[in-house]
């Protein structure tokens, strides 16, 4: 791969994903775009590169992408946002949303699967709580290859180890095989879109939570600015924002803020804070 | 002054070379770790000074796994320690039959660094990585 054609690729992937390639990730192009050569019966990466410049075979454009974009995740990732959610914002939005009786959650790149899922299963841990309430789960990710995996709800036994429980593995899952599926009951509850957050997502409507976790660490500071400000128009006056360990909206946005306590955890900065129909609720400062 | 407690973890495999890479993970984790190859050693050792933590084989010769988690529940301060228990085997039946004895959570060969370090904060013995 000449530094022409890598040029190329870095232009190609910030266009479409919004993927930051630096020169040190160039190791990366060879390692995952090589499968994609083999699969397309391509010679080189050069040939490769060549036919994305034709820009006249989308399924290699999406192959592409996809392989370059990292799906890594497993269930309760980080244990914290999850542990958040049962005790905190969960609580909250029930008391918030009382009238209506409406919760929305949106996982912004939920990737195969298991954020969803993990809120998924919490969420029937609290469903006493949740009766008559309409409950959705939005989860969106830019591969339509993970999606589909998402939507099966089928794991490795090295997937449903990484952070789940194993007594919910005896409750929610059964064994198909070699691998583990996710209740029916569960993967119904959460409703699997393709969406490139490079996109407008104004369509998909406001929610009361969002997890955007472990996205924003591959977009330039630009496309991180965007990207934020147009999830703070999709989050509801007292909702929560949740970013990975490695991310904040610091220097980046002055619509979000850091909760005082909870690390990952952002809400609308006073200043910026939407108009509600519903009383205020302030966030709890304690879990 | 009192020294602050270190973490025990008791490591029972009849294999000495799982022995020792769990021993490496383990005192990486800083925990302290002592060995047994059998049930019968675990259940020893168990008598001498309670773990906070064992990792457990489910298939090993002279007392299986099974037997010893037990017989350890049976015993005087034997609710204490956080079973990991470790096994080639998948089956949903032997998952919960574990559990039913009184295994607390459960982790299959061959496991690595990261499904170690996860289990054991799962069950409270590891303060949070993130």
């Amino acid at each position: 791969m000449t530094e022409l054609e890598f040029e190329y690729l870095r232009g190609f992937l910030k266009q479409r994903s919004g993927l930051a390639l630096t020169a040190e990730k160039r190791y990366l192009v060879e390692s995952r775009l090589t499968p994609i050569c083999r699969r397309f019966g391509m010679a080189s990466l050069g040939d490769l590169i060549g036919a994305l410049k034709l820009g006249q075979n989308g399924a290699l454009e999406r192959a592409a992408v996809e392989a370059m974009t990292t799906n890594e995740t497993f269930f309760f990732r980080d244990r914290i946002p999850f542990d958040l959610f049962r005790d905190t914002l969960l609580p909250e939005a029930l008391l918030r949303n009382a009238a209506r009786r409406r919760l929305r959650i949106w996982c912004a790149a939920s990737s195969t699967g298991q954020e969803p899922y993990s809120l998924a299963m919490l969420l029937q841990e609290a469903a006493p709580r949740l009766s008559g309430w309409q409950v959705e789960i939005v989860a969106t990710d830019l591969s339509t290859e993970v999606i589909e995996k998402a939507k099966l709800g089928l794991y490795s036994h090295f997937e449903v180890q990484r952070g789940l429980p194993v007594q919910w593995l005896i409750k929610y899952f059964t064994q198909v095989g070699e691998q583990w599926q996710i209740a029916q009951s569960i993967r119904s509850m959460v409703d699997y879109r393709q969406l490139n957050l490079l996109h407008s997502f104004s369509s998909l409507g406001q929610f009361d939570v969002i997890y955007c976790r472990n996205v924003l660490i591959y977009f330039d500071a630009p496309t991180k600015s965007d990207v934020l400000a147009r999830l703070a128009a999709q989050l509801a006056p007292e909702g929560a924002l949740l970013l990975g360990a490695a991310e904040t909206v610091i220097g980046l946005t002055d619509r979000l803020s850091p909760h005082p306590k909870h690390r990952g955890l952002y809400g609308h900065a006073e200043a910026a804070r939407p108009a509600d129909t519903a009383p205020p609720l302030r966030m709890a400062a304690n879990v | 002054m009192k020294a602050p407690h270190q973490t025990t973890c008791l490591v029972v495999d009849d294999s000495a070379v799982i022995r020792k890479v769990a021993r490496r993970i383990i005192e990486d984790l800083g925990m302290n770790v002592s060995e047994a190859e059998d049930g019968n050693a675990a259940l020893e050792a168990c008598a001498a000074g309670m773990p906070d933590a064992i990792l457990l084989d489910w298939n090993m010769p002279n007392m299986d796994g099974y037997a010893f988690l037990q017989a350890l529940r049976r015993s005087e301060g034997g609710e204490v320690p956080k079973v990991l228990f470790c096994t080639t085997e998948n089956d949903i039946g032997a998952i919960a039959r574990a559990l039913r004895a009184g295994a607390d959570e459960y982790i299959m060969k061959p496991f690595d660094r990261d499904i170690l370090t996860a289990k054991l904060e799962q069950v409270g013995l590891l303060a949070d990585a993130a």
